[in-house]
């Protein structure tokens, strides 16, 4: 025992290494780690703003509405009246924060005929047809009205 | 009188404070101002969905929207939401057949015959936000994690796409983004939520089969869908604490 104390710089250089890597280790992570990593749970605080953060490019009906009470009359009874707007008419939010920003072009493949072709597997109770069968060809506008499709006539 | 300096600054400190306090409240009244609404408190919150099968026309509308909302590549291997069809031929259960061509992006082709004797559905997909998910538990570094509201968030400027959670979730909601070499999934729309606005998909589903809901809200309606239905979660073997609750669902669905 005695022995050990008597020869013992060589532990002390042992252990003034390992305080300073411990040093070294606190100091980096002081560094490395953001300050509101751990606030809430294991992660950083900041990651929950930056997924808020990101651009919008639908509006939302409320945004539409706002401006476009007509449309909303036009649609009230209809079958139509719970689809929002943008699902035909697509991401509009642009438009809705700066009504000169012109909306785009409507996408004549996205329209009726992406709900209502007759497919195996929609839902019998929904409205289908084969458009050959049902109008030989004749565009669905010419008799339906998109915001009120039971009344006839067009907008 | 003396006064002493360090009364007299605490004194006069005050008299500040309280004729600025005075001044905000009479600028307030006189602009007739409402006061702002209160900020986004996410522990307020906790997100679920619903998804009804029974009203699924497959018509792809909210695979569209959520690559438009959320900058996903348009290539058909990357979705945060998918639509598949599911084809049940008679009683064989366990060997459905499922395609969901470019994720349902583009709809779905009429492929099978009518009344072949088979029932066809669709069945929307997307991250079920797991309150016990096993991709948060295996990601090394924190970038994967459970939102205060419950949204299972990744921290972009974390991640080290190691892939651990993409191999850990056991339902394919993950995927490496080509662009940043980082994990990408559905976030809930997190950006529209927390403004008060619907998810994507959720606003541009025509039929109402996608709903989103706030557990600890009393009011919202989910809580009496949730009653009156018998909803499913996927895979509930796995006990993931998912919150995506399906109506409609049956055996055949994996
Ligand atoms: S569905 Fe997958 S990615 Fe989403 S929380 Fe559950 S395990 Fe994680
Ligand atoms: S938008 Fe709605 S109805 Fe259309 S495929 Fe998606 S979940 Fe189904």
């Amino acid at each position: 025992m005695r022995k050990l104390f008597r020869d013992g710089s060589h532990l002390l250089r042992v252990a003034a290494l390992f305080a300073a890597g411990i040093a070294a280790f606190f100091v980096l992570r002081g560094i490395l780690v953001p300050s509101d990593f751990g606030r809430y749970g294991h992660y950083r605080a900041g990651a929950l703003a930056d997924n808020a953060k990101r651009a919008v490019h639908f509006g939302g009906k409320t945004a539409c509405l706002d401006c476009h009470s007509d449309v909303a009359d036009a649609q009230k009874g209809s079958r139509h009246a719970n689809v929002r707007c943008e699902a035909c008419h697509g991401p509009l939010a642009k438009h809705a924060d700066d009504p000169g920003v012109q909306p785009a072009k409507l996408a004549p493949e996205r329209l009726c005929l992406t709900c209502h072709r007759a497919i195996v597997g929609r839902p019998a109770k929904f409205p289908q047809i084969d458009p050959e069968e049902h109008a030989g060809g004749v565009e669905c506008t010419s008799c339906h009205r998109p915001h009120h499709p039971e009344q006839e006539g067009k907008s | 009188m003396t006064v002493d300096r360090r009364a007299f600054f605490a004194t006069a400190g005050k008299y500040l404070i309280v004729t600025a306090a005075t001044a905000k409240v009479i600028e307030t009244f006189l602009a007739g101002a409402t006061p702002e609404p209160a900020a986004y408190a996410a522990a307020d919150h906790w997100w679920a969905m619903v998804l009804d099968i029974e009203k699924c026309i497959g018509c792809g509308n909210c695979v569209r929207a959520c690559k438009a909302e959320n900058d996903v590549p348009l290539e058909a291997e990357y979705f945060r939401t998918w639509v598949e069809r599911y084809h049940v031929r008679g009683e064989d259960m366990e060997h459905p057949d499922v395609d969901s061509p470019n994720g349902g992006y583009d709809g779905f082709p009429d492929k099978y015959p009518k009344g072949d004797g088979a029932r066809t559905f669709f069945v929307p997909k997307l991250c079920n936000h797991c309150a016990h998910s096993p991709c948060v538990q295996v990601c090394p570094v924190g970038a994967t994690f459970v939102s205060p509201d419950g949204v299972v968030l990744v921290d972009k400027s974390y991640c080290l796409g190691c892939r651990y959670c993409v191999q850990a979730c056991p339902y394919g909601c993950r995927f490496i983004d080509p662009r940043t070499h980082t994990v990408d999934k559905c976030n809930l729309c997190y950006h529209r939520i927390t403004k008060g606005l619907l998810p994507a998909c959720v606003e541009n589903c025509p039929t109402g089969s996608r709903m989103i809901g706030d557990l600890r809200n009393p009011n919202d309606p989910i809580h009496a869908f949730l009653r009156e239905h018998k909803v499913q979660v996927l895979k509930p073997q796995m006990a993931t604490g998912s919150k995506a609750f399906y109506n409609g669902l049956d055996g055949s669905v994996r």
